[in-house]
């Protein structure tokens, strides 16, 4: 029966541009981007943190954001997290009786919270108008709010939790750490790093961190060594120090292809707060799929072709949505 | 044309005020209020949303699910036009009305949840948009398939109106209309849940999955013929028509077919990738997972056999169990599943004000069906008793 075998025909054609548009070949896998030659970023040194948080109201002033309260005397800006106005944190790790510093039983420690400047970012991958862009130079992710729409897929898709906006305004932005890559034509740098007294916070090319990061590792622990403070390269602001009992890693030398500001810590980084992320970015996987599917829009456009034909044959002029069998059925 | 003999859609008629489409007056004022509050407060004057959830009910039930449920159009153009079965054709239009609403308003529903909604352009605008975020391809597949469906759905209107000669010429491009309504919804259901991708470890490995596409093409694709049984069994009742038994139980058939296609991605993939684990933790994400799924497995009892498949309560039933398969799919990925890696103590429940917001998005697609369907072409005529 020839309505029978067109049928068929119809289902064979249409399961294949189904088949076609829905299971593509991974054609081009996006690798995880690694971070730029000439990169900047910050070296967090957790045992050399006291906690003072000069970084966090030197961020502030920085940045020109409000103060944020928690106490009910409302004297001090006393911020618990960071938000869509406070972009740098110091937050404390305490277990049990809290004696030592920097020990994970009965002890406490700190931890910086600002943006990690992936390599791979998240945020720039998610979001739909290039309103975070990471700099191909510096590395630095910035957001320009007058591109942004204000969808928050940054907000959701970062596995820091940097990105944060402001709810309690009809033209709320996002908040984040954009290195103060607005101070750097006076001569500055990222104010946590200027500010701080032990040089827990250093600013610098992701490349000589990493390098120092790491010779920090390779001391003994209760030796003492000489500190840098402010940035790496800059006028000499070292001091001599103990080398903390260092967890044998650097956070942020690997996790999501690398990220621009690293950490070295003498308490589990999981413990801190930091996510145990594999060395392929999440990015990356969203991409190569996205690309798979539609890169040069080929599988698109064959599937809109295959369906154009099929439904070409199949739209019947007197028996498609536009029927006028309304005529026809009566006569 | 006698190959598929039905009848053809005639206007329902009869009065537009009634309890029903009062009632989505007063829930539309409501909405209008409250939107009203939140443009010129700000989000957090009406919404929950926070940092740790930062999507609310806004996106993931008015834009995500909400647009999800709009898939019977697409499911049932799917079946008519690409696979040929001509004979569901009296099931069209009141599916196509159903995703032209939907769509149009998940589509227009994003702008109340946009922060910065004055610059949405620039998502189109080549100089700002960012063809590696999937919201960007989403949003603008979802833009296309609104404008693709309006003209599918424009020779409705263009017959009411009399512009023959408009359709006339509009028919002759129909099948490529037609053909970009199947393709676009594909394209954007599927990216959907690639949006999940990018989160990583912070959604639950229940629903994190490179996968994620293709399960959430299938679902969109089941969900559509489920809600076309809903809203069948639904607009009988509502209108007092006989039942379209007849067209539904092979429908519901076709329907268990994806939807067992389906549950064989979802199981594999969870054993491929080894996440059973998560499922039998215990926690209230692992009960949602197992009402998401026990509700997509719910219409094997329910329609499994011919006889249950022409109870019109069966099939309705059935249509049910889908869509909130379909919606706890959702909801589990984007919000129950989800938690950001820093900062616990994060919690997020809609308030009232978003709660009626959704709502309010609801009554317009119910209030709009309503007055389309009565005043055009979209139901098939009923054969009068003679």
């Amino acid at each position: 029966m020839d309505s029978r075998r067109h049928f068929l025909k119809g289902v064979l054609a249409g399961g294949a541009a189904l088949a076609g548009a829905a299971v593509a070949p991974e054609v081009c896998a996006r690798e995880t981007h690694t971070r730029p030659a000439e990169g900047l970023g910050l070296l967090y040194d957790s045992t050399l943190c006291v906690g003072c948080k000069a970084c966090v109201a030197a961020c502030k002033a920085a940045n020109n954001n409000p103060g944020e309260f928690s106490t009910d005397d409302q004297l001090w800006d006393t911020p618990l997290d960071t938000s869509g106005y406070t972009f740098n944190i110091i937050k404390m790790y305490r277990s049990g009786t809290m004696q030592t510093k920097d020990a994970e039983e009965n002890g406490f420690a700190f931890m910086k919270t600002s943006c990690m400047h992936c390599a791979d970012p998240s945020c720039v991958s998610a979001c739909p108008v290039s309103a975070m862009t990471k700099d191909p130079v510096t590395g630095i992710v910035s957001y320009d709010p007058d591109a942004c729409v204000g969808c928050r897929y940054c907000v959701v898709a970062c596995p820091f939790g940097i990105p944060k906006y402001q709810y309690d305004s009809p033209t709320g932005k996002i908040g984040k750490c954009e290195l103060c890559r607005h101070r750097y034509a006076d001569g500055h740098y990222s104010a946590c790093a200027e500010v701080c007294p032990t040089g827990a916070t250093l600013y610098g090319k992701t490349s000589d961190l990493l390098a120092e990061a790491k010779r920090r590792l390779a001391l003994k622990p209760g030796s003492v060594t000489k500190i840098p403070r402010g940035r790496i390269g800059g006028p000499d602001q070292s001091y001599e120090a103990p080398v903390g009992k260092y967890i044998q890693h650097v956070y942020g030398e690997k996790e999501y292809g690398g990220t621009q500001v690293l950490k070295l810590s003498a308490v589990n980084f999981q413990k801190m707060g930091l996510p145990d992320l594999p060395e392929h970015s999440s990015a990356a996987t969203s991409e190569t799929i996205q690309h798979s599917l539609y890169g040069g829009l080929v599988l698109p456009v064959v599937a809109l072709g295959a369906l154009s034909f099929i439904a070409k044959r199949n739209v019947k002029p007197d028996d498609d949505v536009a029927s006028n069998g309304d005529q026809k059925e009566q006569s | 044309m006698s190959q598929h003999p039905h009848a053809a859609p005639a206007p329902m008629g009869g009065s537009l005020v009634s309890a029903t489409t009062l009632v989505c007056g007063v829930l539309i004022a409501i909405m209008a209020t409250f939107l009203l509050v939140r443009f010129v407060n700000g989000l957090a004057s009406v919404t929950n949303i926070n940092d740790g959830y930062s999507w609310g009910i806004w996106v993931v039930v008015d834009v995500m699910i909400g647009s999800a449920l709009a898939c019977g159009g697409f499911s049932v153009a799917l079946l008519v036009y690409i696979f040929n079965k001509g004979h569901y054709h009296p099931l069209v239009r009141p599916a196509l009305l159903g995703s032209l609403f939907g769509y149009t308003l998940a589509g227009t529903g994003i702008f109340v949840d946009l922060g910065r909604w004055w610059n949405f352009w620039h998502i189109f605008w080549p100089s700002y948009s960012n063809p590696n975020s999937v919201m960007f391809e989403v949003a603008v597949c979802v833009t296309a398939y609104i404008v693709v469906m309006w003209i599918e759905f424009s020779p409705v209107f263009l017959e009411k109106l009399g512009m023959k000669d408009v359709r006339r010429k509009l028919e002759k491009l129909l099948f490529f209309f037609i053909a970009l309504g199947v393709l676009l919804p594909m394209m954007h259901q599927s990216s959907l849940g690639t949006m999940l991708v990018v989160m990583g470890s912070q959604v639950n490995p229940l629903w994190q999955t490179p996968l994620q596409p293709a399960i959430y093409l299938l679902t969109a694709i089941v969900i559509g013929y489920g809600v076309v049984l809903f809203e069948a069994c639904v607009a009988s009742s509502a209108y007092r028509r006989t039942h379209e038994v007849h067209l539904l139980d092979p429908l519901a058939k076709i329907m268990l077919g994806v939807l067992a296609v389906y549950l064989l991605v979802r199981v594999g993939d969870l054993t491929a990738r080894g996440a059973w684990g998560a499922a039998f933790a215990f926690s209230g994400v692992a009960l949602s997972f197992w009402v998401e799924n026990l509700a997509f497995l719910a219409p094997f009892v329910l329609i499994g056999s011919t006889a249950a498949r022409r109870n019109p309560r069966n099939l309705f039933l059935a249509g049910i169990a889908i869509m909130l398969g379909g919606i706890l799919l959702r909801l589990n990925g984007f919000m129950i599943g989800y938690q950001h890696h820093t900062g616990t103590g994060w919690t997020y429940f809609p308030s009232f004000g978003e709660i009626m917001v959704t709502t309010g998005m609801f009554a317009i697609e119910v209030l709009g069906y309503i007055i389309i369907t009565r005043r055009f072409p979209v139901l098939p005529r009923e054969h009068q008793p003679a």
